[in-house]
């Protein structure tokens, strides 16, 4: 039986510190946390740091550092700093230097290390070694030579490696969500389907039990299975919320691919134990032939400075999309007659909130708001040329009129001076796997005592 | 004619990474999940969504009394054109469908 401490979903959406004592009492072997996703955009891979405020991360790691102390057991953290890459990592473990020099307490740290060279992954795309999954967008070796960085998800077995080092704490760069809770159970011989399907249950804490911002869950897992125990007061899990989490975040609901192979849950068996926790088994692993692991890209995609402005006059509301139109083509045409640009060299967009912002043209309701913000967004080749061009938008979005014939208008800005410069933007780029002759062949492992 | 809000519990929309997005109906009771898998029709959720039908990939789960709707993501998250970072509102679209 190995029993894996889930603290929360993230490192930063904090945890109730009752279960958490609660877990230790019960004597976890490991204490896994999460430390990010993709799901928070490309700016944060882009430029490798960390969506969460350094000083929560610091406060609660602080308390998994201690209670990791009390238990006398690993603590590990998988993609640190929401995104994994090597500078996130660096973050991750100035903030556990700090930490350990304050609590008095000498560690040894495995650091698990996930960032790709792009020259290196370009090459591996030219052999045929990178290969593209469903809906992946079409890349060339200098679209993924662009990339600022680029992440591999490392899986049950690189934080095996990490384990086996007899590491207090493990701190991981981009891992999948499920490596971190699922290595120790397969390490010590647990059923593999039961230990990757309870990871997956157990990747967002609580989020698979009623009360699910309590966050904190212990799952125990054995040769046929796992049983799931949420551990906040008020928090239970039930079949109905164990089964229905694989849905979540998920694109099939019985099927999930890690490194080595997937797990199918279509067999699943889920019972409740008590009030509290549901024992599942009859969970599948199914080994691959290859070994790959899935490869997260992140590349500049220009500057952007936007804009934002109220309309509350009636007569401009009715006719908002008319107006930003006749603005959109104005503003654009200006641009290029006095920058010398083309129109394919930047981008002016309009978007009407409390109208149309959320699907643009694909919005099916119309209404009669009160009055509707608009947000100028514009997009160019440097910071300078976004700036200029949204100094260029400036005077049409305070003064445009809808037609010449009347007084000229003046509408609300909220902010001087108006244009926000946002800075560099970055898009995904990757949605590919590597083929690896050894798993730790794009992985590093580095001992730090601290 | 009934919106699809009208007949179910709860409806989720979420990333499913960053190039999928994932949409979840929770009927709530076996009657709704029936009504629902019979009368709701594929091309009319694609419609919906502004996507191609042969690109929807379908879960009926009886189970759970769930349909689940997966589609490549309209617009990659994130990407200059896109207005959803998390997917978030994508439900509103299959809620306001009538049925």
């Amino acid at each position: 039986m190995v029993r894996v401490l889930i603290p929360s979903g993230a490192l930063g959406l904090n945890y109730d510190k009752e279960a958490l004592a609660r877990g230790i009492a019960a004597k976890p072997d490991i204490i896994a946390i999460d430390g990010g996703s993709t799901d928070s955009g490309p700016s944060y891979l882009g430029r490798g740091v960390s969506k969460y405020s350094r000083t929560s991360t610091k406060i609660e790691w602080a308390g998994l550092m201690e209670a990791r102390a009390k238990a006398g057991v690993p603590l590990v953290i998988g993609t640190a700093g929401t995104c994994g890459a090597d500078t996130a990592v660096e973050w991750m473990l100035d903030i556990t230097r700090e930490i350990a020099a304050e609590q008095g307490r000498p560690l040894k740290v495995a650091v698990l290390r996930s960032s790709q060279d792009p020259d290196d992954i370009a090459a591996d795309f030219e052999n045929g070694r990178v290969t593209p999954l469903p809906a992946a967008p079409q890349v060339d070796m200098d679209v993924i030579r662009s990339c600022s960085n680029i992440v591999a998800l490392a899986g049950a077995e690189q934080i095996a490696v990490a384990l086996d080092t007899g590491a207090d704490i493990i701190i991981a760069g981009r891992t999948t969500d499920t490596a971190i809770i699922a290595a120790l159970p397969l390490l010590r011989g647990c059923h593999a389907g039961g230990a990757w399907h309870g990871a997956k249950i157990g990747e967002c804490g609580a989020l698979c039990a009623t009360n699910p911002q309590s966050g904190v869950i212990m799952v125990e897992f054995d040769e046929s299975g796992f049983v799931v125990t949420p551990l906040a007061d008020g928090a239970h899990a039930t079949p109905h919320t164990v089964s229905a989490h694989m849905l979540y975040e998920n694109s099939d609901p019985f099927i999930l691919y890690e490194p080595g192979g997937h797990l199918d849950v279509t067999g699943a068996r889920y019972e409740a134990c008590d009030g509290t926790s549901v024992r599942v088994s009859g969970s599948e692993w199914v080994p691959s032939d290859r070994y790959t692991v899935k490869l997260e890209g992140a590349r500049p995609a220009g500057f952007q400075t936007v804009l934002m402005v109220l309309l509350r006059d009636t007569h401009y509301v009715a006719n908002a999309q008319s107006w930003a139109d006749d603005i959109t083509q104005k503003c654009t045409a200006k641009t290029c007659d006095r920058l010398g640009l083309s129109p394919d060299d930047f981008s002016i967009e309009l978007r009407l909130v409390g109208q149309s912002a959320s699907f643009g043209a694909l919005e099916p309701r119309s209404g009669a708001p009160t009055e509707i913000g608009v947000i100028g967004i514009v997009t160019a080749a440097t910071d300078a040329l976004s700036q200029e061009i949204g100094k260029l938008l400036n005077p049409y979005l305070l003064h445009h009129p809808l037609t010449v014939e009347e007084e000229q208008p003046t509408f609300a800005f909220l902010f001087s001076p108006a244009e926000m410069p946002r800075g560099q933007i970055y898009e995904f780029a990757l949605n590919h796997v590597l083929e690896l002759q050894d798993p730790m062949q794009a992985f590093s492992l580095e001992m730090v005592n601290i | 004619m009934r919106t699809l809000n009208e007949l179910v519990q709860k409806i989720r929309s979420k990333n499913a990474g960053p190039f999928w997005l994932t949409i979840d109906i929770f009927c709530g009771s076996e009657t709704a999940y029936r009504d629902v898998a019979e009368n709701l029709r594929t091309a009319d959720v694609a419609k919906a969504l502004g996507a191609n039908s042969q690109d929807l990939k379908r879960f009926d789960i009886p189970s759970l009394n769930v349909i689940k709707i997966s589609l490549p993501r309209p617009t990659v998250q994130g990407a200059r054109d896109d207005r959803d970072m998390h997917g978030a509102s994508w439900a509103a679209l299959l809620a306001e469908l009538q049925v």
